[in-house]
């Protein structure tokens, strides 16, 4: 689905990502970890296309298809979704207007009708139910004034939405209480399916218990330097980082 | 001869025209000696420093308009709000075109300037009302005064809640190759009246037009007056509005001003307190590109205790357009409790684009709240590439995020007609057709 090769990426004289290599098949779940600042929020924006990025080296294909061009619509256009580590506040911007917008221009770039009042109107009660959200929220400014929490609810509610075929979560599960931990991988995990991918970036082992992964890959200094089952997270929670920095520096 | 010889010396001819002694020639001679006296601003004077109106003063206006032109409903529809039963007051030409207006005397008058000032039955509103409030010394003012004919006359007598809401319109034909109008209202809303004008003028060709408008509205004890102006004009039409209102005990007045179009667009509102417990909400929307200018000069007269203001612009300016909101509010000493507020935000959206902006608060009283704020600045790129990661295009994107930023403003406008069609005219401008409800 995403093939990822030695990509390099950053902005105009600093590199931040430095040659990472991936590789997500449909169906799979891959968590990446790695110590503040190595690189992973640089990494998903730039798959889902931040223009602020450089591209220096390497390709980024999605369904057979190399997309380091795209637009940041045509990728979600394409189903790619970004689950932002810091969601932005649209002051003016109604939660339920923007999903609507979000929805109907993905139909539109797919060919497609707008969605029908009704259907649109079913499917919002439909998913906020699914993350348990209150449906006064959904007439608010989107992300004015919400609490770390409510903003990482609201992005898998669009997410849930959406429904894209790769999921990119940047530390969706920072911020959120115990039981919002629960219902949001609730969320994710009712959008898996052998068509769908999902990546975590978590700095905690606690979401992956919820989302089991089948791939952990340690980010360090804008590379993968390790990759492994789910149980190389344990090991990292156990440990830290500076035994991987030392084997590497060895 | 320029302008002003013209205009002076049209003046006399003008005076034959009307009656001599109806009780308005006495303030149109003192009028127009005072605008012999100033003329028009020019930048060298404080208020006028961003605003020039030289180029506009170089066309061969026509200052008398003839005859009415025969406009056809159907080819100017979509500039009424046609949806929502309304009484029209229309003018063609700065001609009265009964064929276009939907007047009444019934428990109301709803009527023309020019009946107001030549019946007896007037005779006693004109002497409290007429050229009351709009200060004595201002050039355009004065202008207005000395050729005052024609406007709306809206009489709201005590206690009636005028149900459907009033339209004032002005189009120019293009039949004169250059045409200045100086239209004059009057709006006197008695103790608790309650009434909703919009306010439109709409160039139909592209033939320059400069219209230099003076509104008086008195808003008498516990009376509320919504007023909506809709400038969406043409590109080779110029508007200076000079409005002024007078509010009394417990009344709320409200301006919306939403300036979308037009050339150069001068908004002077002035608002003065006469009593106590009065609200003044003053809000505008801007958004405009390629040379267009739009300037908000606004007054708010704190003169006695316990009243509130509340101001809000917002501008959107793309291209070489340019901005301008000078807003003063004067706080008397007398005036305690006063809460005073004033916000003007601004997006530029070209780096060519400009905008002047200068709150002026004077504030002689020590037991107030009175607060303001502005800010001018770029579309939020983190915001942008948010909204696109949804899958919402960049043009839409920035649709959304400049209609967001503005959007408050529409909160306060009470009919929602308005509220839908400076919506569409917004999307129009945006150049935008998306789902989201513009
Ligand atoms: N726009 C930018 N301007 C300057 N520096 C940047 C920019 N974006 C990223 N960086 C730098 O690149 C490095 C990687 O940042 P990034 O946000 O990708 O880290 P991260 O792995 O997501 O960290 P965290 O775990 O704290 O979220 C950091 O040193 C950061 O300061
Ligand atoms: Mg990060």
């Amino acid at each position: 689905m995403l093939t990822i090769k030695n990509l390099h990426a950053g902005i105009e004289e600093k590199d931040i990502l430095k040659g990472i290599n991936l590789q997500v098949n449909p169906g799979e779940v891959h968590a990446i970890m790695g110590p503040n600042g190595s690189g992973k929020s640089t990494l998903s924006s730039v798959i889902a296309g931040k223009e602020e990025y450089e591209v220096t080296e390497g390709d980024i294909v999605f369904e057979g298809e190399n997309i380091n061009e795209f637009a940041p619509e045509e990728r979600a256009h394409n189903g790619i979704f970004l689950s932002f580590q810091y969601p932005v506040e649209i002051p003016g911007v109604t939660v339920t207007n923007f999903i609507k917008t979000a929805i109907n221009e993905t139909r539109k770039a797919r060919g497609l009708e707008e969605m029908p009042a009704n259907e649109m109107l079913k499917l919002i009660r439909e998913k906020s139910e699914l993350l348990e959200i209150d449906r006064k929220f959904l007439s608010r400014s989107l992300n004015e004034g919400f609490s770390g929490g409510e903003k990482k609810r609201n992005e898998i509610f669009q997410m849930a939405m959406l429904e894209p075929k790769l999921a990119i979560l940047d530390e969706t599960d920072s911020g959120l209480d115990i039981d919002a931990l629960r219902i949001v991988s609730n969320g994710v995990n009712k959008l898996r399916s052998k068509d769908n991918a999902v990546v975590v970036i978590t700095h905690y082992q606690r979401l992956l218990e919820y989302i089991v992964p089948d791939f952990v890959h340690v980010l360090l200094d804008g590379k993968i330097v390790k990759s492994g089952g789910k149980e190389l997270a344990l090991e990292l929670e156990e440990k830290g980082y500076d035994w991987l920095k030392q084997e590497l520096s060895v | 001869m320029d302008l002003k010889e013209k205009l002076v010396s049209s003046f006399m001819a003008f005076e034959g025209q009307i009656d001599v002694d109806a009780p308005v020639h006495e303030i149109r001679s003192e009028a127009i000696k005072v605008f012999e006296q100033k003329g028009f601003p020019t930048k060298k004077e404080e208020s006028w420093k961003y605003t020039s109106l030289n180029a506009l003063l170089k066309n061969d206006y026509t200052v008398f308009p003839k005859e009415e032109s025969a406009l056809q409903f159907q080819d100017v529809k979509k500039y009424f709000l046609h949806e929502i039963d309304s009484y029209k007051i229309v003018f063609v030409d700065g001609i009265y075109s009964s064929y276009l207006s939907e007047t009444s005397h019934e428990g109301l008058d709803v009527c023309l300037m020019s009946a107001a000032l030549s019946k007896p039955k007037y005779r006693l509103i004109i002497d409290n009302y007429f050229n009351k409030i709009a200060p004595k010394d201002d050039g355009l003012t004065a202008l207005n005064t000395a050729f005052s004919r024609e406007g709306a006359f809206i009489n709201i007598p005590k206690g009636k809640v005028v149900e459907k809401p009033i339209q004032i319109l002005h189009f120019s034909t293009g039949k004169e190759s250059a045409l200045m109008l100086q239209p004059r209202n009057l709006v006197v809303v008695g103790e608790n009246a309650h009434v909703q004008i919009i306010e439109r003028h709409q160039s139909l060709t592209e033939n320059p037009v400069l219209t230099n408008s003076v509104t008086e509205i008195h808003a008498n004890r516990n009376s509320i007056v919504d007023y909506y102006k809709i400038q969406n004009d043409a590109q080779t039409a110029s508007l200076i509005d000079n409005t002024y209102i007078a509010q009394k005990k417990h009344s709320h007045a409200s301006v919306h001003t939403f300036s979308l179009g037009g050339n150069i667009t001068r908004n002077n509102l002035n608002f003065y307190h006469l009593d106590e417990r009065i609200d003044s909400t003053l809000k505008g929307i801007t958004i405009i590109g390629d040379k267009q200018h739009v300037d908000h000069s606004t007054l708010v007269h704190h003169a006695q205790p316990n009243c509130e203001s509340h101001q809000d612009y917002k501008g959107i300016y793309a291209d070489k357009s340019t901005g301008v909101f000078n807003g003063k509010v004067l706080v008397d000493k007398i005036a305690q409790k006063t809460n005073a507020f004033q916000q003007n935000n601004n997006i530029l959206i070209d780096d060519r684009a400009v905008i002047n902006t200068k709150p002026q608060l004077e504030i002689f009283a020590d037991d107030v709240k009175c607060s303001h704020g502005c800010t001018i600045g770029q579309l939020d790129e983190e915001a942008l590439f948010y909204l696109q990661s949804r899958g919402i295009p960049s043009k839409e994107a920035r649709a959304l995020l400049m209609y967001g930023f503005a959007n408050n403003v529409l909160a306060s406008v009470k009919i929602d007609e308005v509220k839908k069609r400076i919506k569409k005219l917004i999307a129009m401008k945006l150049n935008v057709n998306i789902g989201f409800e513009l």
